[in-house]
């Protein structure tokens, strides 16, 4: 099964900014940065910035 | 041996002839070498034979020998159909795909080649019959002249203005030019975007062409020929870097968002004006009735 066009993980480094969904929170950017990457290669999906400190990964 | 033989090979000759001057494997790389071709060239001979038969056919006065061109209707509506089948899967397995719009204008264009190569047998063998060989090779001059002439579509150069933009982020926003392509969350993917990304406008000459490049089926063709051309920057697993066509909705502009494993742009510029314009996306609104009243568009 493929889900596409829905926010398969967030991945931030201010939580209280998202409510639900699968979070994952980071201390830094960098950190940020690199479950993003990992992410982005194991979901087959597109990492996108809604803000600084909050990146979606979507599959389209 | 009677006196239709040489006329029939003679016209069978021609047909083959066409078929194979109008089989051309290019950068596209379709229909494959070898295999792919001799599919075609069989065909193209099925086509010159029918073509060809139907002139001595008519003066032994066999009328019911004709109904046999229907036959081929229906025998090259199928060629379209293994056409179409056969590039739609191979496409699930491209980089960068042709897209549906431009399968189904190869397809035609395969039926289509088949019906000129009948054209060309009937022509020359007629004018064999009737009047001399010299002749049957005239009329199969004129009729390679009027397959080139059918067979040659325009291309995007005709219809739009091609300049070249480096593209740029504003925040996550990766823009060419003014036009929003998409939204790149990862720092590294940025760099990488900016170092091996480039970017084209397409400026429609007129109101018809801004129709015409709208469409997203002209719109992946114009990415998977440059694709082709120029290589690309990706693999599967990658989907942030693909290349993305976006439309100005002011101004009908094309936003041409590519990344390209060879990074020059006089070559990316001259492959995009040599993308064909596809048949099926030609769109003409400046032929309709109420346009053509009152105030011209632009």
């Amino acid at each position: 099964m493929t889900v596409e066009k829905m926010i398969l993980a967030v991945i931030t480094t201010s939580p209280h900014k998202v409510v639900g969904g699968m979070t994952f929170v980071c201390e830094s950017d960098e950190e940020m940065q690199r479950i993003a990457a990992n992410l982005e290669a194991i979901l087959d999906g597109i990492a996108h910035a809604l803000s600084d400190d909050l990146l979606i990964i979507v599959k389209h | 041996m009677n006196e239709y033989t040489y006329p029939i090979l003679f016209g069978v000759t021609i047909g083959v002839l066409t078929r194979l001057y109008l089989l051309k494997t290019d950068y596209r790389q379709y229909p494959t070498y070898l295999h792919g071709k001799i599919i075609h060239i069989a065909l193209g001979f099925i086509a010159a034979g029918l073509g060809t038969i139907a002139v001595p056919a008519i003066m032994e006065k066999e009328f019911a020998a004709i109904t046999f061109l229907a036959l081929a209707a229906s025998q090259f509506r199928d060629v379209r159909n293994m056409e179409r089948n056969t590039l739609n899967e191979l496409d699930q397995y491209e980089l960068v795909p042709r897209g549906k719009t431009y399968i189904e204008g190869i397809a035609i264009v395969f039926e289509g080649r088949n019906y000129l190569v009948i054209f060309a047998s009937f022509l020359s063998t007629f004018a064999y019959l009737v009047w001399n060989i010299w002749l049957g090779l005239v009329g199969a001059v004129i009729s390679f002249i009027v397959a080139r002439k059918l067979m040659s579509g325009s291309r995007l150069g005709d219809i739009v203005e091609v300049e070249y933009v480096k593209p740029h982020f504003k925040g996550a926003g990766l823009y060419v030019d003014n036009i929003y392509i998409m939204n790149i969350g990862l720092e590294a993917r940025r760099e990488e975007i900016l170092r091996y990304g480039m970017g084209f406008i397409l400026k429609p000459k007129n109101f018809n062409a801004r129709s015409t490049i709208a469409n997203l089926g002209q719109r992946q063709a114009i990415l998977h020929d440059i694709s082709t051309a120029l290589g690309v920057y990706r693999d599967s697993g990658t989907p942030a870097l693909v290349p993305l066509a976006k439309r100005d909705l002011d101004d009908g502009r094309v936003g041409i968002f590519i990344l390209p494993q060879e990074k020059d742009v006089e070559k990316a510029k001259a492959i995009i004006r040599n993308v064909p314009t596809l048949e099926n996306a030609i769109r003409m609104p400046t032929k309709s009735e109420t346009n053509q009243a009152g105030k011209v568009l632009r």
